[in-house]
């Protein structure tokens, strides 16, 4: 009595290929003296995978196709070397879910997948799969498959497994077996078999080796040189609150209530970043902030917004529709937000020499903002707006500009001049 | 809690918080695909989490999360719909095989790709029937910084005490938008751990125990067989057609959720004397309704506010505190009333006011008027 096995009865037709594959795995893992408690036998939804009961090995039984990324899961999740992870797949199972096998032949996981192909869905009536030889009758092709199937081995191989083989699924097919459950990293052996209810009755006379032979999928071994992939369990990690800045408060405000200011410029020009020393400006003296961004997909090209809101309160974010300042330093920012600049009734606009306003209800102050460079309009911008409004000091952004090192990058001393005049 | 120290003010967004806070609960690998507005989340787990994996698809994280937490890990991803969508069969399976993980869904406007920049609360209708059969796994929903910290954390700690996928819900503004925030106001996180089998008799792997939860044991390990699977199964997780004990172990997970509810029922119920309207309001739109509340009250007029934090199942306690009230006001981002009706019925009673509002928040203001009319 097999130590792997439970039963002696497994529970597939008589003369199906599945039982081969069962019985030899059973062996093949006997020779190889494994105890059962070192196996994880993962198994798909079809007529391969009723088999759990009949094992004594762990068995994780889950969906139709994701056999082998669950399967995935658990050699990655395994702290323990040593363990064997069979997944036990059909070909049905192994077109639904074939990305699954390529990434873990990608990153060559340390476990075998064995491919159960029977040339057709057993389970559900045996339709043609992906893996139907051209020729081949399936229930639902009278006339012989069209189509040539995947070559799987090749897209195993070519994906990086380190152990890859097609074998034929009749006699002693344990000593084939038991070369991939051997192999340190990813291993997949397709076994082509034959189902005696659908594909036995609808090719009568077809002997396996000539439907493989006349198939093109013949057998064979191919083998990638790579270590298994290993998980690193001492990874460095670190805390993300810690990396924040505390910010302390050591200047005033004089905001009466909160106030948005949309700041609309180009990608790359410091936009957000000037919006984060905007915010963290205010912060430091007193304020609540809300920073938001906003910027296509695309991040490099065209328009980039924030909107930041101070307030002396503590404040919800609801959106803001009609901001009370936008500042505008680009073609590009003010595309983006020429309807708001439309829509103010009041506030103000702060806004470069170069760009031509809509109509506004809110104040207009035009600036060479640009003359500093692209990269720092945007914070020569806001040194213009807290100077004018008040809101919070000009030298509060000062600080916070040379306190985050950006006057290696930008004349922050030279904007705080130009404002101060 | 933490002891109270001086004030620590960062400009911070909630995905840093959440990320952080399912860290500090023992949240042991993040397997994730980016999609916006989730991105920030799977950028700060790659440098934060023991172990990240970036899976190829939605249907492979939660396979792969799945195979992990097979082996003792409390494996945690973030999504919107789409990857969402992708995931459900996964999660059924999850859910079936008692294999506890979290997703972080982050709502944005649908339907399908819709608009992924824009924030929305669509998805909670497909919350509640994600499960095939109905059951119910736990959802939880942050209403600012300070709560998303508490219960995203609370959602590792009921994913390895209940066995079960949680949903931690919110949405792209509580994820993405950056605020002044006081880190001293956060609680002390504890690490969550999985009830493991404590050795004796014999081990069984759906063997439910008093609590109706199975404990657990890894694959692998070499002690006891341990066998998992999203088929219909008996207590040794075998499939089994339609036994008696398979059906009961099918109908157990239809309790497990309920039964442990008390032990996971999160609410800021703020209720003031004589008010004759009640709000409820979650997520993102419970910051406006917080607002409007308290501009009520200092108008002079009285009203109640219930922030539900354990939005599924949904707790008796709701229902307890609305009969109290003339009138219900239930206010989320969304055009069809989602949880107004999963509370109160298809057909809403007229004490129930829905308010909702598409591509956009909704304001305080507007809770205000709906009600003060
Ligand atoms: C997502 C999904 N789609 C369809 C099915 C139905 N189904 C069950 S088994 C099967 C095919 C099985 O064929 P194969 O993988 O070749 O295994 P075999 O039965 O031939 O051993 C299908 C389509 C399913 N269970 N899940
Ligand atoms: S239907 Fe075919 S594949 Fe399924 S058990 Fe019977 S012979 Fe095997
Ligand atoms: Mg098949």
């Amino acid at each position: 009595m097999s130590n792997i096995l439970k039963k002696e009865e497994l529970p597939y037709c008589r003369g199906c290929g599945h039982d081969l594959i069962a019985r030899n795995t059973a062996s093949a893992l006997e020779q190889m003296e494994v105890a059962p408690e070192d196996v994880i036998v993962v198994t798909d939804i079809g007529c391969h995978g009723i088999i759990d009961g009949c094992l004594n090995t762990h068995t994780v039984h889950g969906l139709h196709g994701r056999s082998v990324a669950i399967g995935a899961g658990i050699a990655m999740g395994l702290e323990e070397r040593g363990k064997k992870i069979i997944v036990f797949i059909g070909d049905g199972g192994s077109t639904i879910g074939l990305q699954h096998i390529l990434e873990a032949a990608r990153l060559n996981l340390d476990m075998t997948v064995v491919v159960h192909n029977n040339m057709l869905y057993g389970m559900t009536g045996g339709q043609t799969s992906g893996l139907t030889p051209c020729g081949f009758r399936t229930t639902t092709s009278s006339e012989g498959n069209p189509w040539t199937g995947y070559d799987l081995c090749a897209l195993a191989y070519t994906s990086g497994a380190a152990f890859t083989s097609r074998i034929t699924g009749t006699g002693n097919i344990s000593g084939q077996l038991r070369e991939a459950f051997e192999t340190a990293g990813f291993s997949l052996t397709e076994v082509i078999e034959i189902c005696p209810s659908y594909g036995v009755k609808l090719n009568p006379g077809r002997k396996l080796r000539e439907i493989i032979e006349g198939s093109g999928r013949l057998p064979g071994r191919w083998v990638n040189e790579r270590d298994p992939f290993v998980i690193k369990q001492e990874r460095k990690t670190s805390d993300l609150l810690k990396d924040l800045d505390v910010i302390r408060v050591d200047h005033d405000n004089r905001l009466a209530g909160p106030v948005s200011i949309v700041i609309s410029g180009s990608a790359g020009e410091g936009v957000q970043h000037s919006a984060s020393i905007l915010a963290a400006a205010a912060v430091r003296s007193g304020c609540h902030v809300i920073q938001k961004g906003s910027y296509p997909v695309t991040v490099g090209v065209g328009f980039s917004a924030a909107e930041v809101i101070l307030s002396p309160q503590p404040v919800i974010f609801c959106g803001t529709d009609v901001p009370d300042v936008v500042v505008v330093t680009s073609g590009d920012g003010l595309s983006h937000c020429r309807n708001r600049i439309k829509a103010m009734r009041s506030g103000w606009v702060f806004a470069d020499r170069s760009l031509d306003l809509p109509d506004t209800g809110a104040g207009v102050a035009i600036h060479d903002f640009r003359s500093v460079g692209a990269r720092s309009a945007c914070l020569l911008a806001l040194f213009r707006t807290v100077a004018d409004t008040g809101w919070i000091s000009p030298e509060a952004l000062h600080r916070t500009a040379v306190e985050s090192g950006l006057p290696a990058r930008m004349p922050v001393d030279r904007m705080m001049e130009m404002v101060k005049t | 809690m933490q002891e109270k120290t001086e004030k620590q003010v960062v400009i911070v967004d909630g995905s840093r918080l959440v990320t952080e806070a399912m860290a500090r609960a023992g949240a042991g690998a993040f397997i994730g695909y980016p999609i916006t507005p989730a991105n920030l989340l799977y950028q700060y787990s790659a440098r934060r989490m023991p172990l990240f994996l970036p899976a190829p698809d939605e249907i492979s994280a939660v396979q792969w999360m799945s195979g992990l937490a097979a082996t003792g890990k409390l494996p945690v991803t973030a999504t919107s719909f789409p990857g969402f969508a992708l995931m459900l069969e996964s999660l059924n399976m999850a859910f079936m095989m008692e294999l506890p993980m979290v997703i972080v869904l982050v709502q944005r406007l649908g339907p399908a790709t819709g608009t992924a920049t824009c924030g929305a609360q669509g998805d909670l209708a497909l919350l509640r029937g994600m499960i095939s059969g109905g059951h119910q796994i736990p959802v939880l929903c942050g209403a600012d910084f300070e709560s998303a910290w508490r219960l995203s954390a609370e959602a590792v700690h009921v994913a390895a005490r209940l066995r079960t996928p949680v949903v931690y819900l919110t949405s792209k503004e509580e994820m993405m938008t950056k605020k002044s925030f006081d880190l001293s106001l956060l609680d002390y996180i504890t690490a969550a751990e999985i009830p493991v089998f404590s050795g004796e008799g014999t081990y069984r792997s759906y063997e439910p125990g008093e609590n109706g939860i199975p404990s657990f044991l890894p694959v692998g390990n070499p002690a006891w067989q341990v066998r998992l699977n999203a088929s219909t199964h008996d207590r040794d997780g075998i499939l089994k057609h339609s036994t008696a004990e398979a059906l009961g172990n099918t109908m157990r997970l239809e309790e497990k959720s309920r039964r442990h509810l008390g032990g996971y029922t999160h609410y800021e119920y703020d209720s003031q004397e004589g008010a004759e309207v009640l709000v409820i309001s979650y997520g993102v739109t419970a910051s406006a309704a917080r607002e409007a509340v308290s501009g009520i009250r200092e108008s002079g007029k009285k009203v109640s506010l219930l922030v539900p934090g354990t939005i599924l199942p949904v707790p008796d306690e709701y229902y307890d505190m609305s009969e109290k009230y003339e009138r219900v006001v239930v206010a989320e981002e969304n055009i069809n009333a989602q949880y107004a009706r999963l509370l109160f019925g298809e057909k809403l009673p007229e004490r129930i006011r829905t308010m909702g509002a598409v591509g956009r928040m909704i304001t305080d203001g507007e809770i205000r008027k709906e009600v003060l009319t």
